[in-house]
């Protein structure tokens, strides 16, 4: 959710359950400028809190003009010193998904996870058990990617391509009408789009190059992993993912309001398949 | 130029001159067809006084020309249109030349379509640089029947070329809208210059956005309302009758009867504590839970209420009221609902009487199986164990409270075996393995007893034991299962409440794993099963013996709690380090995500938000289908054989042909033979 509007985006967002207590919420306003003038990003969004068994994490994420560019993330344990993680690269991928269980909330920690490796020593090829050590820094940050690749959403018309590349802020975004609010097709996932390519001419025809870049929501597998709901009085609409129980996307028809928010554990729901 | 010239005139005549505009742009001569056949206006003819219109009727002299010359434009045949259109520059009468020349494009309209089609095909000929195709340039050769004017032809100049092209350009519509962008800034420019604002640039952008979204966005109706909008009206409508104060009427005595106590707790409180962990639903919503409650307690005989939580659903949410009935009002429900199994147990036993009879008619007796299902463990009393509360659900506040059923024991046992999403619907079937008894409602009932078993928790002390009668051996044995406030509770420190766990204690009892709360034999039969089964019994007896299960005793410490993987299953945390003198303790599970818990000083209280799963580090490992059933064993009463295959009974029919025949035949002989001897 955009720092700008923090306050009115966690009081919509708050139908999950899980919020900022009031001292979090100031030292996050604070803060969240201080980052911006510092880092010079045209845009911070306050990402989420990663709950911990001793301590929480908060996660910010700087944005430049363009909105489809990687982007910085930051985190901090009290909302007030943030610290800029390293971006998140497949090797740490691979290294961390062998990590399993809560995280511990203590950014040193590290993670003991015996392999077998083959080991070569001269002739003789034998299997030497080597503890790995992962750092849950390691982890926070390929957890975080791997919550943005999935489930980051943003409603249609939000973003709009220009011509040369660049993806920019659409200011005349009014916000989805009623009826389109209800259908998933209004909502893209706020990465770069994997799936456009695959699509049909058929359905290429009827898209606009410059609002419809980005992989609808639509054709999420494994299907139906998107909890859609009106809140507040049909006022509201709530997307919350079950792949990655925490995340909440809320959106105020016909109104500029949206954003997405991640509380929870960060692990993702693997037994989603046998829930639905 | 000639744009100025142009807004001049439509400035003064706005609303003529735009539809004199569009039949001018595309294609003068062409618009009503045009129009007509909603054709794209790329190919549009630029009806602008400098621009001549080519589509009526054309010289045949003109024909050649635009394949050798290769850049000009013709002018088509009406000449004295024309050239009135091209000396016209800058005058304000080109509008009334073109109203007056809209009934002539008419005439040659139907020419102009039959040319436009033509034009498709027809190669283009070079062009200038902005020069697009131009239809004027593909002429047919058909058309020369009906040149009949001869005229000059002055080309115009490539700069003009270059604005006519332009402006076709702007003057594009697309299928989507009507619009064109030459009308919009039309429009634009009209209005600016209409209202003269101060510094008309820096209001530029918002005056484009008015104009767009007046086009795009007509005003309502004054008499129709907005039919996206209904639900959200109707919504507003049942809520807005949530805060109409009920009663009679308005007066003093009404508020002093309201001052007194009331079932519904003070919602606004715990929200406020809860906010300050962090937890918990919007202030708003929090009050509009709390006069849903109030509407509850008024249409229910309600004692003790308490907000237990939320359950989020995939297509909607429940908000769960944990309530305790005023003494004697609850059995009429129970009756009720004891009657409708009864009446189904008797249709039930009826159709077994019939099926009885049916079976004995048939020769071949059917074994009966010796499988018999397990006995069915008994539900708890209400208001005893897991059936100690009353819970209440509903989807939004200001939708009525439907009431939850009691949970029995082999719900629990399912429950535990799945792990299934809630829709959000009371009636939606539960679709598992093994099969859940029950629906969303049963489904439901069932995790919120598992949770609160496992969540409810209280700073040591706040509940103690009553003073008991009885034998000490059966309460050892049974196990407490009443508390009562303790009213000497002085409450503990706040830090002494988040350091250790030992301050916490559950004040609700564990289920075992039968699913019940106390335990019971279900070997041990009640009076009438006896009776009737005693034979049975002894053959029973001795086969199987069923330990005692026991639970934790009520009002044990959270520090007793099992652990999951090595790490504890509560995670306690003060509200805010900043200012630890007015901090709440909070205590979070990690066992059920969701149920949190806080405590300052002489209050306290639970909830749970989430989606009422079960925090488990594994992967959910699906129940094993159960193992195959043997085959009935084949005994002397019982033999199974294989049918005859079809050759087989083919032969068997011949051979029992073939003897039938030969028996006959023999017959035959024998009465010939008799007939031959009584012959002779």
């Amino acid at each position: 959710m955009d720092a700008e509007s923090l306050l009115l985006s966690l009081e919509l967002a708050s139908g999950s359950g899980q919020g900022l207590s009031p001292d979090r919420r100031a030292s996050l306003l604070t803060s969240l400028m201080l980052v911006k003038r510092d880092y010079r990003y045209d845009r911070v969004l306050f990402w989420g809190r990663i709950l911990g068994l001793v301590a929480d994490y908060y996660i910010a994420q700087g944005l430049s003009e363009d909105q489809l560019a990687p982007r910085k993330t930051l985190y901090s344990l009290n909302c007030m010193e943030w610290s800029l993680l390293p971006p998140a690269t497949d090797e740490m991928m691979v290294q961390t998904s062998v990590v399993k269980g809560r995280f511990t909330g203590d950014p040193s920690h590290e993670y003991e996870h015996t392999e077998l490796q083959k080991v070569n020593d001269g002739e003789k090829v034998f299997e030497e058990e080597v503890v790995v050590q992962i750092k849950e820094e390691t982890r926070l940050v390929s957890i975080i990617d791997q919550i943005d690749k999935a489930v980051s959403v943003i409603p249609r018309g939000a973003l709009f391509k220009t011509p040369f590349g660049p993806v920019h802020v659409n200011r005349t975004f009014e916000g989805l009408s009623l009826s389109q609010a209800k259908k998933l097709s209004s909502y893209f996932h706020f990465r770069e789009p994997v799936e456009l390519k695959n699509k049909t001419l058929l359905e290429k025809a009827d898209l606009d190059p410059s609002l419809d870049f980005l992989d609808s929501l639509e054709h999420d597998i494994p299907k139906g992993s998107w909890s859609i709901q009106m809140e507040r009085g049909n006022a509201l609409v709530v997307l919350r993912s079950l792949l990655w129980p925490g995340l909440t996307f809320f959106h105020a028809p016909r109104t500029k309001n949206c954003g997405y928010i991640y509380v929870g554990t960060g692990e993702k729901n693997i037994d989603l398949p046998f829930m639905l | 130029m000639p744009l100025d010239a142009q807004v001049l005139r439509s400035s003064q005549e706005i609303l003529e001159s735009q539809a004199n505009l569009q039949s001018w742009s595309q294609g003068a001569s062409l618009s009503p067809y045009e129009q007509l056949a909603m054709f794209q206006a790329e190919e549009a003819q630029l009806g602008g006084m400098e621009y001549p219109s080519l589509n009526t009727g054309f010289p045949s002299e003109f024909l050649p020309q635009p394949y050798l010359d290769g850049g000009g434009i013709q002018v088509p045949g009406n000449a004295s249109l024309m050239q009135q259109l091209q000396h016209g520059r800058g005058n304000v009468f080109q509008e009334l030349e073109s109203a007056y020349q809209e009934p002539r494009p008419d005439l040659l309209g139907q020419f102009s379509m039959y040319q436009r089609e033509d034009l498709q095909f027809s190669a283009s000929a070079q062009h200038g640089p902005y020069m697009r195709d131009d239809p004027a340039l593909q002429f047919s050769p058909s058309e020369l029947g009906f040149m009949s004017f001869s005229m000059q032809v002055p080309e115009p100049e490539p700069r003009e070329l270059a604005v006519q092209n332009a402006k076709a350009y702007l003057l594009q519509t697309s299928v989507n809208c009507n619009l064109s962008l030459y009308e919009h800034l039309v429009n634009l420019l009209t209005k600016i210059l209409n209202q003269r604002p101060e510094d008309p640039l820096s209001i530029l952008e918002s005056l484009n956005r008015t104009a767009q979204w007046e086009w795009f966005h007509p005003k309502l109706d004054t008499l129709r309302d907005d039919p996206e909008m209904q639900l959200t009206y109707e919504m507003a409508e049942r809520q807005k009758a949530l805060f109409v104060r009920g009663g009679s009427g308005e007066g003093e005595q009404d508020m002093e009867e309201e001052v007194t106590e009331t079932a519904v707790p003070n919602i606004m409180e715990t929200a406020f504590y809860f906010e300050q962990a962090g937890v918990g639903l919007s202030s708003d919503e929090s009050f509009r839970i709390f006069v849903a409650l109030k509407q509850l307690v008024e249409q229910q005989p309600i004692r003790t209420c308490r907000f237990w939580g939320k359950i989020l659903g995939l297509s909607g949410s429940y908000l769960v009221a944990e309530v305790e009935f005023r003494e004697g009002e609850e059995e009429v429900e129970e009756e009720e609902v004891e009657e409708l199994t009864e009446g189904g147990e008797a249709t039930e036993a009826h159709g077994e009487e019939e099926g009885e009879e049916d079976e004995e008619k048939v020769t071949d007796v059917i074994p009966k199986p010796t499988w018999k299902p397990p006995p069915v463990i008994p539900k708890e009393e209400s208001r005893s164990g897991t059936n100690k509360f009353l819970y209440f659900v509903c989807n939004e506040p200001g939708r009525p409270w439907t009431r939850l059923p009691h949970v029995t024991p082999a719900q629990i046992v399912h429950a535990r075996k799945i792990k299934k999403f809630f829709t959000g619907r009371l009636d939606a079937p539960v679709i598992s393995y093994p099969p859940f008894p029950g629906n969303e409602a049963n489904y439901l009932r069932a995790q919120i007893a598992r949770i609160s078993a496992a969540t409810h928790i209280s700073p040591l002390g706040f509940y103690q034991f009553g003073e008991e009668e009885g034998d000490e051996e059966e309460e050892g044995r049974a196990g407490r299962d009443t508390y009562e406030e303790n009213a000497d509770f002085e409450g503990i420190p706040v830090l002494e409440l988040v350091d250790s766990l030992a301050n916490w204690v559950h004040h609700r009892q564990h289920i075992l794993p039968q699913g019940r709360c106390t335990w019971v034999n279900p070997l041990q039969k009640t009076e009438e099963e006896e009776e009737l089964g005693e034979e049975e019994e002894k053959a029973d007896e001795g086969v199987e013996e069923v330990e005692q299960e026991i639970g934790p005793p009520l009002l044990t410490p959270l520090s007793e709690d099992a652990e999951i993987l090595h790490t504890s299953p509560w995670t306690t945390r003060l509200s805010c380090s900043l200012c630890p003198q007015y901090s709440v303790a909070v205590v979070r599970s990690n066992l059920w995500p969701g149920a949190y818990a806080y405590a300052i000083g002489k209050k306290f209280e639970n909830i749970y938000i989430g989606w009422g799963h079960k925090y488990s580090p594994e992967n959910f490992n699906p129940s094993l289908p159960g193992p195959i059933q043997h085959e009935y064993p084949s005994g002397p009463e019982i033999m199974e054989m294989s049918d005859p295959t079809v050759e087989e009974e083919q032969a068997l029919k011949a051979a029992q042909e073939h003897a039938l025949a030969t028996a006959e035949e023999e017959e035959e002989e024998e009465d010939e033979d008799e007939d031959e001897d009584a012959d002779d």
